[in-house]
């Protein structure tokens, strides 16, 4: 599973531009799913079919990922841009972004009148090595994304780009794994969450699911003077019961923790305070779905390199799959 | 011109009563049907006309916002004050001194400002606060001004849209160009004949969260979608090298991607095969701020491919707006032939 993690992980797809991320996973999902549909906004939908006796279940992880979008170029081929996504702007002085055509730019800032503090976006710029305007490939509305290679440390990796990539790697996985199901299982792969829950939103109204899983990251507390925080890499998957979205349904987390239970698998409860996920989208849709979350306990969230615990992804697989596997009554 | 009349008229977000008549009145001959919903959306049918098409699209939308940004009435002070509140984003510097006009009687008042005789030095450098604005009928006491004015009332600018005389760009003056221009270039396109239906949605509360495009797309359930606005101009002089916005008299500018929506990447392609042929002046839009319509409808139902043409306008949100009226024919030119090509499908 580490080398889909690295491929998916390395990647390139900032929100609006997912096509290379969902070919890769079209490629891995295509030959499991009895039905693969791509809708208007570019969420993929695999279908894996039940026996009937089961619900019509929705998992979502996205594609997207946060990144840069250029909006002038200056006289000297320096680029000026705006945000895709939460980016902040202390984690990019100095960082790499790549563009779709495989130019390389390095996150540069102007003087400023006071070094200590954190610079506002439009005080920095892209440098891609032009040596004046005319020779640039890119350009007004060109989107990049930060470049990182994926990082194997044994238990811990390190990567870009694992918010939601390792919810795709999640999902794909679960799916390779899942022999028999009950339900008519969704594994719908997301465009936009970075701006907006768009692609959640439009792909739950399209499948219209009795039940909603999100996976997807979250922050945790286990690093020096951090935020305080009861998620930890390493503690198992974390079932979310509120963020800044949504309250999960009760008979959701329910069962999630009793399928862990049941499974002997570590759990750990999140609380987020801030951010949201597709499962807010989700819960919402039409006359409102029973929508939970598993989450990836993830160190260093919207950043060049993220951290997570590889258990934490082998745990959310079974856990998924061992949901899925038996009959779904919410109390 | 349909423009002028519909930049004069008061149409603040929730009120846009005045702007529709006008609009249905101009459109009425080239439309085979129209109603208004629950929220003052006017949705207007133009049916396929000519050849048929490959299948798709059957339907297309495309939107302009009736709204604009304006004030409301909170409270009647016992001198006779008006304070009030903002509807939409409206700073608080453009509104010193300012002639507005309030209300369904349309009463004039002009908001308040001490003399700069009377000025302290650190008052000249101070942002005012709204809530201590307020709106001077020339009333004496609460009594007379109620009898005007009530709480609630709306309040717009009373700005008068004039040609600027000489102007190279030939640029016109006045208010609400965001998005009156939109209307205007919206109702220049339903005497065109298209081979799908296309539905000519006039919105309303756009500038209050996009809210009349929300139901109106839900409605009409497009295939394909367009909003057309009013954009952000920044191309006022300046020493650092940094991005204008859009720059009035270049053209319609196309959004890639705004606060609310990333436009299709075939629409964008579309849009600038479509400039090309025709040799079209256009530019695109230099920033990601802001949000229109397009970012309410392509949510709507399973998703919906939407773009945004923009008319470049300097000044928007204030009592007077400039646009060029060669970038508003260059925005009819070039979606006319845009929606011409969407005949044949959206490009790969």
């Amino acid at each position: 599973m580490k080398e889909l993690i690295k491929n998916l992980t390395e990647t390139y797809g900032p929100s609006g531009s997912e096509t290379r991320v969902r070919q890769l996973i079209e490629e891995e999902v295509r030959a499991l799913s009895d039905q693969v549909r791509v809708d208007s906004m570019g969420n993929l939908m695999a279908l894996k079919k039940g026996d009937g006796s089961g619900r019509k279940v929705m998992l979502a992880a996205h594609m997207d990922e946060i990144g840069v979008i250029v909006t002038h170029v200056d006289q000297k081929g320096f680029l000026r841009f705006g945000a895709v996504g939460g980016l902040r702007p202390l984690v990019l002085i100095g960082s790499r972004v790549l563009f779709a055509n495989g130019v390389t730019g390095t996150i540069g800032v102007e003087k400023l009148d006071s070094p200590n503090k954190v610079p506002p976006l439009d005080k920095l710029y892209i440098d891609v090595g032009a040596v004046s305007k005319d020779a640039l490939s890119v350009g007004v509305g060109d989107a990049a994304c930060f470049v990182r290679p994926f990082v194997d440390q044994g238990n811990r990796l390190t990567a870009k780009a694992f918010d939601d990539r390792i919810g795709c790697a999640i999902l794909i996985q679960t799916l390779r794994t899942l022999i028999d199901t009950p339900h008519d299982v969704y594994f719908v792969f997301t465009v936009q969450e970075e701006v907006g829950l768009r692609g959640a939103r439009t792909s739950a109204y399209g499948v219209d699911p009795d039940v909603g899983i999100a996976v997807d990251v979250t922050t945790t507390g286990d690093t020096p003077e951090a935020h305080p925080m009861a998620v930890s890499l390493g503690n198992g998957p974390a079932i979310k019961v509120k963020d800044s979205g949504m309250l999960t349904h009760p008979g959701v987390k329910n069962l999630l923790i009793d399928t862990a239970e049941r499974l002997g698998l570590p759990y750990q409860i999140e609380v987020l305070e801030r951010g949201t996920t597709d499962g807010y989208a989700m819960q919402v849709s039409r006359a409102g779905v029973p929508t939970g979350v598993i989450s990836i306990a993830t160190r260093y969230v919207h950043t060049p390199s993220e951290m997570i615990d590889y258990n934490d992804v082998l745990n959310s697989v079974k856990l998924l799959a061992g949901l899925l596997s038996n009959l779904i009554e919410l109390a | 011109m349909l423009l002028e009349r519909l930049s004069n008229a008061f149409g603040p977000s929730g009120c846009e009563e005045e702007v529709r008549d006008i609009i249905l009145d101009a459109i009425k001959d080239d439309i085979d049907e129209h109603r208004v919903d629950a929220l003052g959306n006017l949705i207007a049918l133009r049916k396929a006309r000519g050849s048929s098409l490959k299948g798709f699209p059957r339907r297309v939308m495309v939107a302009a916002h009736m709204d604009e940004v304006g004030l409301m009435i909170t409270h009647i002070e016992k001198e006779g004050w008006l304070r009030f509140a903002r509807v939409g984003g409206v700073d608080a510097r453009v509104l010193l001194a300012k002639a507005v006009v309030i209300g369904d009687k349309r009463v004039p008042g002009v908001i308040g400002i001490k003399p700069i005789h009377l000025m302290r030095e650190d008052e000249r450098t101070k942002m005012p606060r709204i809530e201590d604005l307020y709106i001077d009928t020339g009333s004496s006491d609460r009594s007379q001004a109620e009898k005007l004015v009530k709480v609630g009332d709306y309040a717009v600018f009373s700005t008068r849209f004039a040609a600027v005389k000489e102007s190279p760009l030939r640029a016109v003056k006045g208010k609400a160009f965001d998005d009156r221009v939109g209307c205007a270039v919206l109702a220049e396109l339903l005497k065109q004949d298209y081979a799908f239906d296309l539905y000519a949605t006039f919105t309303t509360q756009e500038e209050v969260g996009l809210r009349g495009a929300q139901v109106a797309a839900y409605a009409v359930d497009p295939d394909v979608a367009f909003a057309l606005e009013g954009t952000i101009c920044d191309d006022m002089p300046r020493k650092r090298d940094v991005s204008p916005g859009t720059r009035m008299g270049q053209g319609p500018a196309i959004t890639i991607m705004d606060r609310s929506v990333i436009v299709d990447k075939r629409l964008v392609k579309l849009l600038l095969q479509s400039a090309d042929k025709l040799e079209i002046p256009h530019q695109f839009k230099q920033s990601v701020t802001g949000g229109t319509d397009a970012g309410a409808i392509h949510l709507a139902r399973e998703g919906i491919p939407a773009a945004v043409v923009s008319v470049p306008s300097r000044y928007i949100h204030s009592p007077v707006c400039m646009l060029s009226l060669s970038d508003l024919e260059h925005t009819v030119t070039l979606m006319d032939e845009a929606l011409h090509r969407l005949e044949g499908g959206l490009p790969e």
